[in-house]
């Protein structure tokens, strides 16, 4: 891309933001009562991060994935790329994201939670209660309709934070989980951005706690 | 290109003065003596074009949303009604080309449409089949004109669309630039390239065209259509909140959008202008700035003036 300097955000910008939270309106209406199983399948994640045991590392991690792959082909592959062609790309990072949350986590156990209390381990936990409980509210609190709600599990932004905290929350972060929650957190952010979108800055801001907090408890290992 | 009429300037400005007929399909239009729009000749062939167009970029990218898919049907339908014929797209736009075909499909096929779409893919051998798929969302025959979109791959695309438009399968070949950028490469296109349109942004404010960019396409006999006239509706945005100058009821302007139609339009080199909108009641009001007296040259130096001190 030459002149490559004279493009904004805004330049890659295909839909207004009434389309874009419409797609939300929509998508919630179809998928109805899914919202309820995605709200318990996230309590179900934040009590086995919050007792440990041998499986729940497992357990926690094949539920997210199943998340990952609902947003993924529910949300990107059906609905978003309707009106952004890159969205099929994005379902497939999505669809990537879920086979490493089940071969490290599922699969390779890789992905364990003791009762050992630490910093970083707050904030992942507090991500991911930030995603389950004020990240949908964040919206309506600043004037779009609740029928355009986002939430954990049913759709990106939420499931990405809420993601951001389970390698937080484990004993070792697993920063190969981590690469593309923090690609999202970027696409999102400037999509937002571009869109002049009141909350633009939580998915960036998301991704500068997780990374500073993983850092930190690699460091304190 | 051996036919391409070379209009001169004053034949141009001749033209200008005098929103010639269009020959009418839409009922609405037979009801309404007065609806004419302002048209423009296409330099390479002498056609009559309406002066504004229906561009396509965001407005229409509304995927499944059957609301929001009539909307931009209806949109369409008043488009037509008021004498449009141009509508652009490109398959860069999302749903817009699928959503365009909708909306046509609705309004039963308007004899009058002017379909302008782009290829915009790389390697320019993928070219053909999107051009296809193009056409097959737009559902019609053929496109009447296909431009290289931001100039992607155009030693490769050109080829491809000079022999469609031999085949009798296109009827005119442009490219397309947006926001000032690959100038230069524009101008060498123009000068090398037997091309019918090339697409340039323009408005009070983005003015860059007007050194070399437009002197060429009228020197060479190209088309020139003009995309982002008011930046997205950014400029709009800037100036909306300021009084309109009593001055420009001189030119029958009584809003910002269509002092600044008529000050791109009244570019002689300007063949259409394709402002894209959500609303019925502002494509309406698109089409109808182009009617009536137009800015001379000291009243387009004054619109500048007066913009670029807001």
């Amino acid at each position: 891309m030459s002149e490559w300097w004279t493009y904004t955000l805004s330049d890659f910008l295909l839909f207004s933001p009434r389309t874009y939270y419409r797609l939300f309106e929509l998508y919630n209406a179809a998928i109805w009562p899914a919202q309820i199983a995605a709200v318990v399948a996230g309590l179900a994640i934040l009590a086995l991060l919050c007792r440990p045991g041998p499986w729940q590392g497992r357990v926690a991690a094949a539920i997210l994935a199943a998340c990952w792959l609902w947003v993924a082909w529910a949300y990107l592959f059906k609905r978003y790329a309707t009106i952004n062609w890159a969205a099929s790309y994005e379902a497939a990072a999505f669809a990537l994201e879920a086979l490493l949350l089940v071969a490290v986590g599922a699969i390779g156990g890789r992905l364990t939670f003791g009762a050992k209390y630490s910093p970083a381990r707050s904030v992942g936990i507090g991500l991911f209660v930030f995603a389950l409980v004020v990240q949908p509210l964040v919206g309506p609190l600043t004037g779009r309709a609740w029928s355009e709600v986002e939430l954990f599990g049913i759709a990106p932004d939420p499931t990405i934070v809420a993601t951001l905290g389970l390698p937080l929350a484990a004993d070792r972060v697993r920063w190969e989980l981590l690469i593309i929650p923090l690609l999202w957190c970027v696409i999102s952010g400037a999509t937002l951005w571009a869109m002049e979108a009141p909350d633009a800055w939580i998915m960036p801001s998301a991704a500068v706690i997780a990374v500073g907090a993983a850092m930190w408890k690699v460091r304190a290992l | 290109m051996a036919h391409l009429s070379r209009l001169s300037r004053r034949a141009l400005l001749r033209t200008l003065a005098a929103s010639s007929a269009v020959a009418v399909v839409g009922r609405t239009i037979a009801a309404t003596p007065d609806a004419s729009p302002l048209t423009r000749p296409i330099p390479s062939s002498g056609e009559a074009l309406p002066a504004v167009g229906l561009g396509s970029w965001i407005t229409f990218n509304v995927g499944n949303d059957d609301v929001a898919r009539d909307s931009c049907a209806e949109v369409m339908r008043n488009f037509f009604d008021v004498g449009g014929r141009l509508i652009d797209s490109s398959p860069m736009y999302g749903s817009s080309q699928e959503v365009i075909g909708y909306g046509l499909g609705k309004l039963n096929k308007p004899a009058r449409l002017f379909a302008a779409d782009k290829v915009w893919i790389s390697p320019g051998s993928r070219g053909p089949a999107q051009i296809e798929q193009s056409r097959r969302h737009w559902d019609v025959p053929r496109f009447d004109l296909l431009q290289v979109h931001n100039l992607l791959s155009w030693q490769e695309h050109l080829p491809t669309l000079l022999a469609m438009k031999a085949a009798d399968r296109l009827r005119y070949v442009g490219i397309t630039t947006s926001e000032g950028r690959r100038h230069g490469e524009v101008e060498k296109i123009m000068r090398s390239q037997p091309i019918d349109f090339i697409q340039v942004s323009y408005n009070v404010v983005d003015r860059d065209v007007e050194a070399r960019i437009l002197p060429l396409a009228r020197d060479r006999g190209i088309g020139v259509i003009i995309n982002r006239p008011v930046r997205e509706g950014a400029l709009l945005k800037r100036i909306a909140s300021r009084p309109l100058p009593p001055w420009a009821g001189e030119i029958g302007a009584t809003s910002w959008a269509q002092l600044i139609i008529k000050f791109i339009v009244s570019h002689p080199a300007v063949t259409c202008v394709i402002p894209a909108t959500t609303r019925v009641d502002h494509v309406r009001e698109n089409v109808y700035s182009a009617r009536g007296p137009l800015p001379d040259e000291a009243m387009r130096a004054r619109i500048v003036a007066h913009v670029e001190k807001l």
